[in-house]
This record gives C-alpha cells, sequence and structure tokens, in this order.
C-alpha cells in the first residue's frame, strides 16, 4: 500500500521536476515579455535530442550535455533577436503564433536532420534501482531532483543577490519605470529567453533516460509545462515550482490509481477545475485593472 | 437595390460570382477537393473569427468542437443507424451545451489564462477520442457512411463543391449580418472595453458565451461535413495542431475582417498542400511562413491591403 504509494510519487517528483524547470522557462519570458513562449517545449526536446546526437557522434557524456545546454539557449536567443523583437507592439494572439512558428520551425529542423525514431539516452550513473520502504527509485530519479533543486537555488540567489538578476525581476514588475531607472530592458528580454532555452533544455536532458525521447516529445512536455506555470498563476517563479511538482504528482497517482490511458488529459482536467475555481492559479496575485 | 448592394453584400456578389466561375478552371478532381477542403476551414474560421477578431476572446481548443461534429457523424449512423442529419444535429447540440457549460467560468478568464483554458479543453477531448476505442476506433479512427439527406445520397466532387459554395455564401451573408446587428455592435464593443460596453449595458458574459456557442457550432458542423465528405475520421481532427491552424487562419488573413477568414482558410489549405513536395521540410517551411506573416503583417492579409488602399485614394 504504502510502497505503491511510494512508487508513484517518486516517478510523480521526478517528471514533475522536468515540468517545473519548463514552468520556469515559460514564467522568466512571461516576466519579461508577457509572451507565453509555446516553443518552450521544443527547448526540452533539443535538449535529449542533442544529447543523444553528441553522444552518439563520439563526445564524452559531460561536453554532450553542455553542448545541448548551450546550443538551445542561442536557439532561444536567436527566437528573440529575430522574431520576437521585430514584432514588438503586436497583439497577443500574434506573439503566440510567432513562437508557434518557431515551435514548428525547430522540429522539423530536428525531425529532417535526426530522423523520426525514438531514442534513449542512457542513465548517468548505473542502473541499479535504491530500494526505499518497498518502492524503488532509480539513480537518475535522483539525478533529476538534484540538480533540478541546484538549479533552483541558484537561479533564487541570482534574482535576489546579484544586480543583473534584480534588474529582471524589476523589469518583470514594472517595465517603464525599470526602463526609467536605467536598465537596459532590451538585453534582460534577451537573457531570458536564453535562460529559459538553457531551463528547458536542461530538463529534456535529465529525463530522457527515463522518458526517453524523440522529435515531437516537445508538444505534449511544453504544454504541461505551461499548465504547471499557470497552476502556480503566471508569472510567480516559486508557483511554477511548485506548480510543476504538483502537476507531476497528481499526474503519477491518476494514471496509477484511476486510469493510465487518461494520464494525459490529467493536467489539462485539472488546469480547468482551477481555472474555473481560483481564476488566477494558486499563488496568482489579485490584479486590479485599470481602464 | 443598388445601394443595398454596394453597402453590404458587394463582396458577397463577388464571391458568389468565384465561386460560380471557379469549377471552369478546374481540371481535375483535385482542383475540386482543394476547393471543397477551402470551403469548409473558410466556414469554421468565420465562426472562429467572430470569437476571435470581432469579441476579442481566444479559444486554442476549437478543434475539439470539430471533433465532435466529426465523431457524431461517425459514431451515431454507423453504431446506432441514426440518419447522418440527425447525427450531424445531435453533434451540434452537443457541442453548444458543452461550449455553454465551460463559457461561463472560462470566460471570467482573459488573455492568457483563457489560452489555456480553451487549450486544456481541446486536448481532453482529443485524449478522449483517441482513448475510447470501442466506440471511436482509437488512434486508427474508423470509416463514416456518406452522407445522405432524405434517401438521397451525396457523392461525388461536384455536388460537393456546390454543397460547399452554399454553405460558405450562406455563412458570409449570416456574418457580415451580424456584425451589423446589435449583437454584433455589442461583440466590437466589448472587444474595445469590456467595462465600457457593460457600463452602456451591453450583458458581456451573455454575448462572450453566445458568441463561443455559435463558434462552437459552426465547427461541430463543418467536422461533420469533413467526417462525410472524407470518409474516415481519426483523433487527429480534434489535435492541438489543428486549433493552432485555425486560429492561424484566422490571424493570417486578418482578424475581425470576414473577407479575411476566407483569404486565411485559401492559403493556409493551399499552402500545406504545395509545400508537401518538399518532403520533410513541410513543417519548417510552414511555421517558417508563420513567422513571416506575423512579423511583417501582424494585422492580417486583408486588412492590410485594405489600409494600403485607402491610403492610395486620398
Amino acid at each position: 500500500m504504502l510502497a505503491q504509494f511510494l512508487q508513484f510519487l517518486f516517478s510523480g517528483i521526478t517528471v514533475g521536476a522536468t515540468y517545473a524547470l519548463a514552468a520556469l522557462g515559460f514564467t522568466l519570458i512571461y516576466n519579461a515579455s508577457q509572451v507565453i513562449n509555446f516553443a518552450q517545449g521544443e527547448f526540452i526536446m533539443l535538449g535529449g535530442m542533442l544529447t543523444v546526437f553528441f553522444l552518439a557522434s563520439g563526445l564524452p557524456l559531460p561536453f554532450a550535455v553542455i553542448l545541448a545546454i548551450v546550443l538551445p539557449a542561442i536557439v532561444g536567443l536567436l527566437i528573440e533577436k529575430f522574431a520576437i523583437e521585430p514584432a514588438k507592439g503586436a497583439e497577443t494572439v500574434s506573439l503566440i503564433i510567432i513562437t508557434i512558428g518557431a515551435a514548428l520551425v525547430i522540429r522539423g529542423l530536428i525531425q529532417v536532420w535526426l530522423g523520426k525514431g525514438t531514442h534513449a539516452l542512457p542513465p548517468f550513473s548505473g542502473n541499479e534501482p535504491i530500494h526505499v520502504l518497498g518502492a524503488t527509485l532509480l539513480p537518475q530519479s535522483l539525478w533529476v531532483l538534484g540538480v533540478s533543486a541546484l538549479v533552483m537555488v541558484a537561479l533564487w540567489f541570482f534574482f535576489n543577490r546579484t544586480l543583473f538578476g534584480k534588474a529582471m525581476l524589476a523589469t518583470s514588475y514594472n517595465r517603464l519605470a525599470a526602463d526609467l531607472v536605467g536598465i537596459d530592458t532590451k538585453h534582460v528580454l534577451t537573457v531570458s529567453f536564453a535562460l529559459s532555452g538553457a531551463l528547458g533544455a536542461l530538463g529534456g536532458i535529465l529525463i530522457a533516460p527515463i522518458t526517453f525521447t524523440s522529435y515531437d516529445v516537445g508538444i505534449m512536455l511544453g504544454l504541461k509545462g505551461f499548465v504547471a506555470a499557470v497552476v502556480g498563476g503566471l508569472g510567480n517563479g516559486l508557483g511554477a515550482v511548485v506548480g510543476g511538482l504538483l502537476v507531476g504528482i497528481i499526474e503519477a497517482l491518476a494514471a496509477g490509481y484511476l486510469s493510465s490511458a487518461y494520464k494525459d488529459a490529467v493536467p489539462f482536467l485539472l488546469i480547468l477545475l482551477i481555472l474555473f475555481f481560483m481564476p488566477r492559479g494558486l499563488f496568482g496575485a489579485k490584479v486590479t485593472e485599470r481602464v | 437595390m443598388i445601394a443595398f448592394f454596394r453597402r453590404r453584400h458587394g463582396g458577397l456578389v463577388i464571391v458568389a460570382l468565384i465561386l460560380a466561375l471557379l469549377p471552369l478552371f478546374f481540371q481535375n478532381a483535385y482542383h475540386y477537393d482543394l476547393a471543397i477542403r477551402i470551403a469548409i476551414n473558410a466556414v469554421i474560421v468565420l465562426g472562429l473569427n467572430l470569437l476571435i477578431g470581432f469579441a476579442g476572446q481566444i479559444s486554442l481548443g476549437h478543434a475539439g468542437f470539430l471533433g465532435i461534429g466529426a465523431y457524431a457523424s461517425a459514431i451515431l449512423p454507423s453504431h446506432y443507424g441514426w440518419p447522418p442529419l440527425l447525427a450531424m444535429m445531435a453533434g451540434a447540440t452537443c457541442a453548444a451545451l458543452l461550449a455553454a457549460l465551460v463559457a461561463r467560468p472560462i470566460f471570467r478568464l482573459k488573455g492568457h489564462y483563457l489560452a489555456m483554458a480553451t487549450l486544456g479543453l481541446g486536448v481532453i477531448l482529443a485524449i478522449a477520442f483517441k482513448n475510447e476505442a470501442s466506440l471511436t476506433g482509437g488512434p486508427d479512427g474508423m470509416a463514416v457512411v456518406p452522407l445522405s439527406l432524405f434517401g438521397y445520397e451525396l457523392s461525388g466532387e461536384k455536388k460537393w463543391y456546390a454543397l460547399m459554395a452554399v454553405l460558405l455564401l450562406f455563412s458570409l451573408w449570416a456574418s457580415t449580418n451580424l456584425i451589423d446587428s446589435p449583437f454584433g455592435r455589442a461583440l466590437r464593443a466589448l472587444h474595445g472595453s469590456e467595462v465600457a460596453a457593460q457600463v452602456a449595458g451591453v450583458h458581456i458574459v451573455r454575448y462572450k458565451v453566445a458568441i463561443f456557442v455559435l463558434s462552437a457550432v459552426f465547427a461541430s458542423l463543418m467536422g461533420s461535413l469533413t467526417a462525410h465528405y472524407v470518409g474516415f475520421v481519426t483523433p487527429n481532427v480534434a489535435d492541438f495542431l489543428h486549433s493552432i491552424e485555425l486560429v492561424t487562419m484566422v490571424v493570417v488573413g486578418g482578424m475581425a475582417s470576414v473577407y479575411g477568414s476566407l483569404v486565411g482558410a485559401a492559403l493556409l489549405t493551399a499552402l500545406p498542400q504545395a509545400l508537401a513536395r518538399f518532403e520533410g521540410w513541410e513543417t519548417v517551411a510552414f511555421g517558417a511562413i508563420l513567422m513571416l506573416f506575423m512579423i511583417f503583417l501582424p494585422r492580417g492579409i486583408v486588412p492590410t491591403l485594405a489600409a494600403r488602399f485607402e491610403k492610395g485614394k486620398e
């Protein structure tokens, strides 16, 4: 009984950590530009697929991982420079479509370049499961949780203790005011796209040994990351992390106890319920709109 | 009479002429097929444009309603022996009820939250179609009986073209009239400013729900027709990407532009077909074209051209 519950919980937290990283990516970009980046899922896919490719071409794992994080960050930067910036001031729908266009381009290129096959990454440190109270925990899950936790601490430090992080926060609170006190808000925008590219890719790399990867995994992972970001209240960093873990855990529990066929529907059902009853997510701020 | 045409229906007459003359240029069944698909999409996009362009409410899950119609027309006649027309009506009623049910809580939301809620609804429907294999045939889909009206079976490209041409003209006429009615003015008012509209006595929730239901019914009916026309339905019809395609047609053609819906549907239905020969690269090209359109023509083709034309006249 307990063992089974723990088992579901472990897998939920593991996947949830990936959702949390994706949700943080959504949050970063949303805060800097009010844009929902529908290409976020493709960053996750890029992370996994690029690592597979670099490993196959003979690079050692650490280099492959670093390259597979840096390249998506550059892709994020390019999207911002060449697609988001020129469309300044466009309507929300137009911006959403631009990011969807970017997602299609990325997915298409990977499909042409690396094919439609499904790939698995070898686990970073062996496959010997660890037994905890009757449930088993894969070493890769520890990697996922450990690295995600590290990244979150680093992000917290970045936003609260460094000048540039504070500048990014200031921009998210009030862009005009940030401009006026001399913050280069354009630069902030570019950095947030690069950072979300890196965060998404990292999540994709960490989870690839457990869930496999292929050119089209980005759609679902990205949408679930978006769900996680909205669950936590769009724009709230802590909310994104809690939302990600929550979505992962509820999904795993529902898959285990209710129906595994409807596993993918669970996050979306959850978000509908939350939006019906708490229209701004769990941690969303109350907003009064000026007319 | 002349004033009547000039005021509202000039464009309608031109479209009617084009629809009547087009078959003269069709050389094979493929051309008919493309025209029929464009007409089907154009009607869906007209409905969606009323919601997105005129009322300013986004829906990223519209393909879900298409799926309801398509599967109603697939399941009810072949499993339960319903006549196709009745099945189509049942599908539309189902879509309308679901839309009305979720609209109230959904339309308290704005912007990205609204996008998320409609997206979620669409994804759930798509997953349900995929999973209820005993009814829907699962991911492989299922065959659909041909469309028959009172014992008369509709088959062949020419008859379908005629049917769709008439339906398209009717929807165009209905949409232009709707936009010029008090209902349409109310929609535009709440797009401009919800508070101002409310102050002026527009019951904004009622209007939002009404237009959402209407566009869902448009989508469901067209889903039914698509299913009958193709003779087969798969869960892809309700896919997230299909919803996105529809929204893209609205935006590329021009938000809040009736004829923009036509142009957007025509362009984005023909484009993937034209790109299909670049095997493997079609996704890349489609994505790139979307981005270019949104960057350089963010207001859509028809409104941009119209603005340019107005400027030239001055």
